[in-house]
């Protein structure tokens, strides 16, 4: 390893990309679940 | 499995176990990670890099198992035209895009300090960029074919073929000595000293259990879209 560079910048950044991609496609699939079955749920009622 | 077919008695069983593979997993993540970042000692090598390891791995093995699991699903839509496969097969596509990616973006991450470069056309990191195309290009064709029954069989038999990507990233650090090192957890053992090792177990069920389960929740979005626009036609014929 490149003892010129501090690990923890990469460390962190390899944390953040994980978690801010991973907590963006819960979000996406739950909010297009809820979309859809509130749709679904709407013609059943008609 | 024919058992399952009916997408009612699917979305019957997938709703509770939805919840119950997300919860389980982000309190795995969290523990995992916890403890990979604020409890595992530094690498004597690597240093503190070595902590990149447990969101790099899961997130390699969850890019790979995705196809897999599009292909095992497009060979049961094919042979045995299970009415669930190729919903399987379409809703693991972007969560296996989005941890490829995340797999190639750590990769790259960790390489920077470690190897001195962000990137290198070596066999694993080359193998694994393809399957990330592999996964834009299913998207962009299942997305395209709709519900077409033509469409959807070329995008199963692409689900498929792209599967023979698989064996070259497992084996790529093996044919082709480059940058990568080599495989150092197996089914035999590993080179990882346990002080080190015990986070990735949790982060690799837990992001595991993840995938599973934002996989059911977008077979279930998939179903009751379905679902809606059967009604509509219905509705509009009537």
């Amino acid at each position: 390893m490149s003892m010129a560079l501090n690990a923890w910048p990469f460390v962190i950044a390899a944390y953040a990309v994980t978690i801010v991609g991973t907590l963006a496609l819960v979000i996406w699939s739950v909010a297009a679940l809820r979309r859809a079955e509130a749709r679904a749920d709407a013609l059943d009622r008609r | 499995m024919h058992r399952f077919a009916n997408p009612a008695r699917f979305v019957a069983i997938a709703r509770p176990l939805t919840a119950w593979f997300g919860w389980s997993g982000a309190i795995l993540i969290a523990m995992g990670l916890a403890g990979g970042l604020f409890v595992t000692p530094a690498d004597y090598l690597q240093g503190d890099t070595v902590r990149i390891l447990y969101l790099h791995v899961p997130a390699a093995w969850l890019g790979m198992a995705g196809w897999g699991g599009i292909a095992v699903a497009s060979f049961m839509q094919l042979v045995w035209r299970h009415p669930l496969a190729a919903i399987a097969a379409r809703a693991t596509a972007v969560p296996g895009a989005v941890y490829a990616a995340i797999c190639l973006l750590t990769g790259s991450i960790w390489g920077r300090p470690t190897w001195g470069t962000w990137w290198e056309w070596d066999g694993r990191l080359t193998s694994m960029l393809v399957l990330f195309f592999l996964y834009l290009a299913y998207i962009a064709l299942a997305r395209a074919a709709g519900r077409e029954a033509g469409g959807q069989r070329i995008a199963a038999i692409f689900g498929m073929v792209g599967a023979i990507n698989l064996p070259v990233i497992h084996y790529s650090v093996l044919w082709w000595r480059t940058l990568h090192q080599g495989q150092s957890i197996g089914l035999t053992g590993t080179t990882i000293d346990s002080s080190l090792l015990w986070p990735l177990p949790l982060t690799a069920l837990g992001f595991t259990l993840l995938f599973v389960s934002i996989v059911l929740m977008r077979m279930r979005t998939m179903l009751a879209e379905a679902k809606v626009e059967a009604r509509l036609k219905r509705l509009a014929a009537a």
